[in-house]
């Protein structure tokens, strides 16, 4: 995954959040980012820190929220997890492997921001 | 001590990049054009791939091409010297191509005199996965000496793509590589993608690589 892009991305719609709502400093930052998105989440904290070092949200903590891989089975229907080591070998656990289709683990949300 | 807000947003961090993506699809399918955004690592064969599938498909379709590289203009010079129009993206570091970029190629060209699009992305099997581009179907190469294992190394690359062409099988035998193990491999990760398996220089099978093109080309054109 693309970590200062993507910074640049959540900062783009943390700031322009914040200036909507009138606020002064934003002192927490709430993501949502699915297990397949491939993140590194120590180093994100860490751009986010230098690119934002000018701005209202500098210093702002990051919490991520990981949102499992879950696929669901075309055969018959059903939801099930998958472990993303096992990705590769996607099976159904009632019906093996087969065709399904992705539900989650591709997200990447900003979900919320605390501000003052 | 102030009161701390909590502020819901639910947006998409790639959701600009989305969007633009969109715009331009739906441009390119109201000038009936077609873009095919071509994914590899270095070397892997795209502007090989580009330069045969011109010399095989000009005299058909009206043909313009979108070079993104880190710096340089090699590779633009070497369409442009075939006569086809070529603009060179530099990127200046940025790893990949996204829709903003091409976007400010497109507004440079004239799309209603053009059937067919090829956008060669920076050489790199990771990000370019990530980025739409708007283009309206993707392709990547792997080459034969890259090796069988790289669709359990990079998934998302071969699990994003329409195509898969196959190139330097002239390099067949090679212990590294095995087609069977890599077509299990890619067809586990994304059961819908067509493979070819080429020889960008000997020949071989660039045909039914043209004639896969041809009808995306020509699903796009008008009746």
């Amino acid at each position: 995954m693309h970590e200062l892009a993507v910074t640049e991305g959540i900062l783009k719609v943390v700031l322009r959040h914040a200036a909507m709502n009138g606020a002064s400093r934003v002192v927490g930052i709430g993501l949502r980012i699915g297990e397949l998105s491939d993140l590194a989440d120590e180093w994100l904290q860490r751009y986010f820190d230098y690119l934002s070092r000018d701005t209202i949200a500098a210093g702002a903590n990051i919490r991520i929220e990981r949102i499992p891989v879950v696929f669901r089975c075309e055969t018959c229907g059903d939801a099930f997890p998958v472990r993303l080591s096992e990705i590769k070998d996607v099976a159904c656990p009632a019906c093996g492997p087969g065709k399904a289709s992705l539900v989650s683990g591709r997200e990447f949300t900003v979900q919320q921001i605390e501000v003052i | 001590m102030a009161d701390i807000r909590l502020i819901e947003i639910r947006e998409d961090i790639l959701s600009d990049n989305q969007q633009l993506a969109e715009e331009i699809r739906q441009n390119l399918h109201r000038e009936s054009v077609f873009m095919l955004n071509l994914m590899a690592s270095p070397g892997g064969g795209k502007t090989s791939l580009i330069l045969e599938t011109i010399h095989r498909i000009r005299n058909e379709f009206r043909i313009a091409v979108i070079e993104g590289d880190i710096d340089s203009t090699v590779d633009a010079e070497k369409v442009a010297a075939l006569g086809i129009p070529a603009v060179q993206l530099r990127t200046g570091g940025a790893c990949h191509l996204d829709a903003p970029m091409i976007r400010m190629a497109l507004d440079g060209m004239d799309l209603s005199a053009l059937d067919l699009l090829l956008i060669e992305n920076v050489g790199n099997l990771v990000c370019p996965a990530e980025f739409d581009t708007g283009a309206t179907k993707r392709a990547m190469i792997l080459s034969v000496p890259e090796g069988d294992d790289k669709p359990l190394k990079y998934p998302l690359m071969f699990s994003v793509c329409d195509a898969l062409v196959i190139n330097k099988i002239d390099y067949l035998p090679d212990p590294g590589f095995s087609m069977t193990v890599l077509k299990e491999r890619v067809l586990k990760l994304n059961p819908g993608i067509r493979i070819f398996a080429v020889s960008c220089r000997t020949g071989e099978g660039l045909d039914e690589w043209v004639r896969w093109l041809r009808e995306q080309v020509r699903a796009c054109q008008k009746p």
